[in-house]
């Protein structure tokens, strides 16, 4: 097996991880707030709409800062398309599995509705200026390594390193980060010391809708040409897999997510392993939700969720 | 709780009814006139085109035979609501019970008078085996039956495109055409509905409605289910077997979800599809199922209304509306439904109001 080829493969893999990581660390935020968020899906898909759309009607004026402006647009349509979930989930204690359902079912809708709108045709225009490849500086000439992991790398994935560490920090070591996951767990003792049990967890499902949409965002301008009503095909849901495989933690979903990203991998490098040629792609397709389902039958004795993760907080039955 | 006295009707109605309201003003917003879409929705419905008056039966024949499959995968997810479970997995236990049909009507060569009911047992068996999985792991694990039914979903949709590519003559997108014997196909409703794909499922619907009725209203055993959906811990106290009704509840609901199936690979379609998306019946059963209370009126009706929703959209392709106003719809009764609390809040808010604004006149 040639270095050229590890490399490639690792890269790829880091690809197809990063919006993975991305969108599930978001879903760490809602669900360690204690609102469930099966919506993720459909906040990747606004995301990814959103991004898709902007930069073939202005990257020709904007030139090179386009995918990067589409980006931040991606994110905020997902943190505004999260108002909906965390309004129905806190303010009208609504069941969140419904309101996370009708999300994923709406946005593909909107989505949709509104590239006929705009592009007259189901998907949207092709555009030229994705998110490009980069040679990190410095790093890259560090033998070997430098040429594994730091050439021809898309600068996303260092993005989602870098949200993995801001992650941890402020759940784990900020006074912010503390309270909201204790709205995950005991929520009247939250309340009871006088912290708004509403606004963290708004907070909280905000955040989760603001990085799915930077997730889809990144996912359609480094993985495709265009947007369509498959672009996000389910990964939404894998964030929602790593989540979990990942224990609601930072680092647990960056190992999940690269470990699912590298099984997504799989079909394209088949013909260079001479074992993964029997095996059907469908199967490495598969694997995120089996290995999930297992994973839950290993976490189900201990309790690893958030405590009071997908109940509507009632102030008057403290 | 005051809040009980709005019948679910009253929600259902204002839902549907907001939905459409706000799909009008998006339509209007973007240039699209809405009276063609409600003119859609009615030439479904009843096959009469209101601009030409022309009547065409075929629509019809079309707006039930795609409602059918709405219909039972509502029955699916309605069924394991009442015992308190969320069966998100209705999209998988369809797909499996389509794959175990396609699997006896091309493998298997019997006469038509075993091959089809057979097709269709099978279809009902692949559907409650797949859902028999979160029945279990919640009963006897306790882990919540969302996650993995969600996981179960695509599991099922890439084993399915697997195991369809493997029978004998399959390519990479569908399968051989199934022989005439394990086809719901029926001639006679073709030639009443000028040719529509209508099909003897419809049969099959209108029992699972009334076993659905009688098991859930009926029986002892539908008011365990019941009783254990209101409060299993009392359930359990009183002496029932919560266990074992939690995955009854979802076998059962998995067999309405794969007799879905079923009419798909048996009715509208007579070969087996290589598929890497969703078609959403099972998604849109949640809605059907919520839409209509659970009960198996309600889920009828609100089953013929998303089925007209989805036969709709190509009509509405034609006359230059985007067909995803209708898949809009769906998505934002599913959104007030969840919001039914707030809907309710809103109602008892407007007529303690009114009551107030009574009483102070009748002060003065």
């Amino acid at each position: 097996m040639s270095l050229a080829l590890i490399s490639s493969m690792l890269i790829l893999s880091f690809n197809y991880a990063t919006p993975i990581i991305v969108a599930a660390l978001g879903g760490i935020y809602a669900e360690r707030s204690g609102v469930t968020n099966i919506g993720i899906e459909g906040m990747m898909v606004i995301g990814a709409f959103v991004a898709a759309a902007f930069v073939p009607l202005f990257e020709s004026q904007l030139g090179g800062v386009t995918p990067w402006i589409a980006i931040v647009l991606g994110t905020i349509a997902g943190g505004i398309y999260s108002l909906i979930h965390a309004y129905i989930s806190i303010d009208l204690r609504g069941d969140q599995i419904i309101s996370g359902t009708a999300l994923n079912m709406l946005s593909v809708g909107i989505a949709v509705y509104f590239t006929q709108i705009i592009f007259g045709m189901q998907r949207t225009q092709t555009f030229n200026r994705g998110i490009s490849k980069v040679n990190v500086p410095i790093l890259k000439d560090i033998p070997i390594l430098g040429d594994l992991l730091f050439m021809r790398i898309y600068p996303t994935f260092f993005l989602s390193l870098a949200l993995v560490v801001i992650t941890w920090f402020v759940l784990f070591k900020t006074r912010f980060g503390l309270r909201l996951r204790a709205c995950g767990e005991h929520p009247s003792a939250v309340d009871s010391v006088g912290v708004s049990v509403r606004k963290m967890r708004y907070i909280g499902v905000i955040l989760s809708g603001l990085l799915a949409g930077l997730a889809g965002g990144i996912m359609v301008l480094s993985q495709s040409t265009q947007f369509t009503a498959f672009s996000i095909h389910g990964v939404g849901f894998i964030a929602l897999a790593s989540l979990i495989f990942g224990r609601w933690n930072p680092w647990g979903v960056l190992g999940a997510g690269i470990f699912f990203g590298f099984s997504q991998i799989f079909t394209v490098y088949a013909n260079d392993f001479a074992f993964l040629r029997s095996v059907p792609n469908e199967f490495f397709f598969m694997m995120p939700y089996v290995f999930t389902i297992l994973a839950m039958l290993l976490f189900s004795r201990r309790s690893v969720a958030p405590k009071a993760v997908g109940e509507p907080y009632d102030v008057s039955k403290r | 709780m005051k809040e009980r006295h709005y019948s679910h009707l009253t929600i259902s109605l204002i839902a549907i009814g907001l939905s459409f309201i706000i799909a009008s003003v998006v339509m209007l917003l973007t240039g699209i006139n809405p009276l063609n879409f409600f003119i859609a929705i009615i030439r479904t419905m009843t096959g009469i085109n209101l601009r030409t008056m022309d009547f065409n039966p075929r629509l019809i024949g079309e707006f039930i035979q795609i409602s059918m499959p709405m219909v039972l995968s509502g029955l699916a997810v309605g069924f394991a609501f009442r015992t308190g479970l969320f069966n998100i997995g209705a999209e998988g236990q369809v797909i499996m019970g389509s794959l175990g049909a396609i699997v006896i009507g091309i493998l298997l060569d019997l006469p038509g008078l075993i091959h089809l009911p057979l097709a269709i047992i099978v279809a009902g068996i692949f559907g409650g085996i797949w859902a028999s999985v979160p029945g279990i792991l919640k009963a006897k694990f306790g882990i919540h039956e969302v996650v993995i039914t969600i996981m179960l979903n695509y599991t099922a949709m890439y084993l399915s495109a697997w195991a369809l590519k493997l029978l004998p003559g399959s390519d990479n997108q569908k399968t051989i055409n199934l022989p005439a014997s394990a086809l719901l196909r029926s001639d006679f409703l073709r030639s009443i509905t000028n040719n529509s794909r209508l099909h003897w499922g419809f049969l099959i619907v209108i029992a699972a409605l009334v076993i659905y009725w009688f098991v859930i209203e009926k029986t002892v055993f539908g008011y365990e289910l019941r009783s254990v959906g209101f409060n299993r811990h009392a359930s359990e106290f009183a002496g029932m077997k919560v266990s074992s009704r939690i995955i009854y509840s979802m076998v059962i609901s998995g067999v309405f979800a794969g007799l879905a199936g079923a009419m798909l690979s048996l009715g509208t379609f007579d070969y087996g599809r290589v598929l890497y998306s969703f078609e959403n019946y099972g998604f849109n059963g949640i809605a059907v199922a919520l839409l209509g209370g659970n009960t198996a009126l309600g889920i009828l009706l609100a089953g013929l209304l998303y089925g007209a929703l989805q036969s709709s959209q190509a009509m509405m392709q034609a006359q230059g509306i985007p067909l995803e106003i209708a898949v809009i719809v769906s998505g934002l009764i599913i959104l007030f439904v969840a919001m039914q609390h707030g809907i309710r809040m809103f109602l008892d808010h407007r007529s303690a109001k009114r009551r107030e604004a009574a009483h102070v006149t009748r002060a003065d």
